[in-house]
């Protein structure tokens, strides 16, 4: 699946991460700075890749710019970029037990 | 769900990932995860999907986590409910309620997402905003309508806009919306919540709301800043006198259940349901303050 136009959320703020997201014609490429890149650059990059798995989303280019983001926020920003670019999203899940 | 402590409910913007992380660490009792009012129309989507993966990936423990989301008459609404109760929220808070039909309409929506996210019927918690004339007048309609509801919460500065008045340090304009709101609270067996303070500087001022609003009969206070978690709960902490005497009727209440009996005598004056049930809630505030110690694994 390809993005349809372009995306942004998240801002600049400690723990935010900005990202930003548009449709490419080659393959899907990561543009990130971080804070915190020497120690989680690896992690990050992983995050947003397997963001983009889980999409099933090809020919991206992302612009990050990391603020010492969780994990959980990095998801978050991505899928609401995506969204506003046009893409797919994912369904909430529930509980896995209650 | 019912039977907690919140003697204070922290407000915590919902687009704001910084503070979503450091939340818990402040020791309020239940923490309000807002998509309403401190998030702009444009954000809502950001902020519902930032609330929804923290619920998801954090752990709150202890406290409680609730989430104010928008109304059900906007866009928002609706799917603020889908994704919290999914996420596996423990109450949502509703903003501006007036009527029974506000509660019901919400009650059904949960019980919709509850069924779809595959959580067990009943398991999420309600919390009605009373911010208007209309809502205070319906207020005992609004307590008893819904075994959801956990409690009732006076939001002030729509009040007094509603009221076409400012909200002045003495609060008398608020003075019987407040006392609405208790017996409210009280005949429906729930908690009232009072309104924020919102000078965060003046410590002094609100120490002194705090005690006006617990002698009312008020159970909890919201707060929009850490710093005022502990003076409120400094207010609501027991006296040691209050917990010598509880601490004297539990066990002469434990003593009368070890004989069989179901009357309960302390100095010889026979002791009514009313006083056991304060006795209990006031070891239990001790218990929260760590000035007793919590002997039968209530938290």
């Amino acid at each position: 699946m390809k993005l349809t136009g372009k995306g942004r959320a998240g801002t600049l703020e400690s723990g935010d991460i900005l990202i930003e997201v548009e449709p490419t014609q080659g393959e899907t490429e990561i543009l990130l700075r971080s804070s915190v890149m020497r120690l989680y650059g690896q992690q990050i990059r992983e995050v947003l890749l397997l963001t983009l798995a889980e999409l099933d989303l090809q020919g991206v280019l992302l612009t990050a710019q990391d603020k010492g983001a969780l994990d959980c926020t990095i998801k978050a920003r991505l899928l609401t970029a995506i969204a506003r670019a046009g893409g797919p999203t994912l369904p909430w899940q529930g509980e896995e037990k209650e | 769900m019912k039977s907690r402590l919140r003697r204070t409910m922290m407000f915590v913007p919902g687009n704001n990932p910084s503070m979503l992380k450091d939340a818990f660490i402040y020791g309020a009792d239940s923490l309000m995860f807002d998509l309403e009012d401190s998030v702009s129309p444009l954000e809502k989507d950001a902020a519902r999907q930032l609330v929804y993966m923290a619920l998801k990936t954090m752990d709150y423990t202890p406290c409680e986590r609730v989430v104010r989301i928008n109304s059900l008459s906007s866009p928002h609404g609706h799917a603020d409910i889908e994704a919290m109760v999914a996420a596996g929220v423990d109450v949502i808070r509703m903003p501006k309620t007036e009527t029974v039909q506000d509660v019901l309409d919400c009650e059904l929506a949960i019980a919709t997402a509850e069924q779809k996210y595959k959580r067990k019927l009943g398991s999420v918690g309600m919390l009605a905003a009373i911010e208007s004339a209309q809502g205070v007048l319906h207020a005992s309609e609004i307590a008893a309508c819904s075994t959801r509801l956990v409690g009732i919460a006076l939001g002030a500065e729509d009040f007094c806009a509603d009221l076409g008045v400012r909200r002045s340090t003495e609060g008398s304009e608020l003075q019987l919306a407040r006392q609405t709101i208790v017996l409210a609270a009280k005949a429906a067996g729930i908690d009232a919540f009072d309104t924020v303070f919102s000078n965060v500087a003046d410590e002094g001022g609100l120490v002194a709301e705090t005690t006006k609003i617990k002698a009312l009969g008020f159970t909890g206070k919201s707060v929009i800043h850490p710093r005022q978690i502990e003076p409120v709960h400094r207010v609501f902490a027991p006296t040691e006198e209050e917990i010598r005497q509880a601490q004297r009727l539990i066990t002469a209440l434990q003593e009368a259940e070890r004989r069989g009996s179901g009357v309960v005598a302390v100095d010889g004056k026979m002791i009514d349901r009313p006083v056991v049930l304060r006795a209990q809630r006031t070891l239990q505030l001790a218990e929260a303050m760590g000035i007793v110690e919590n002997k039968e694994g209530r938290s």
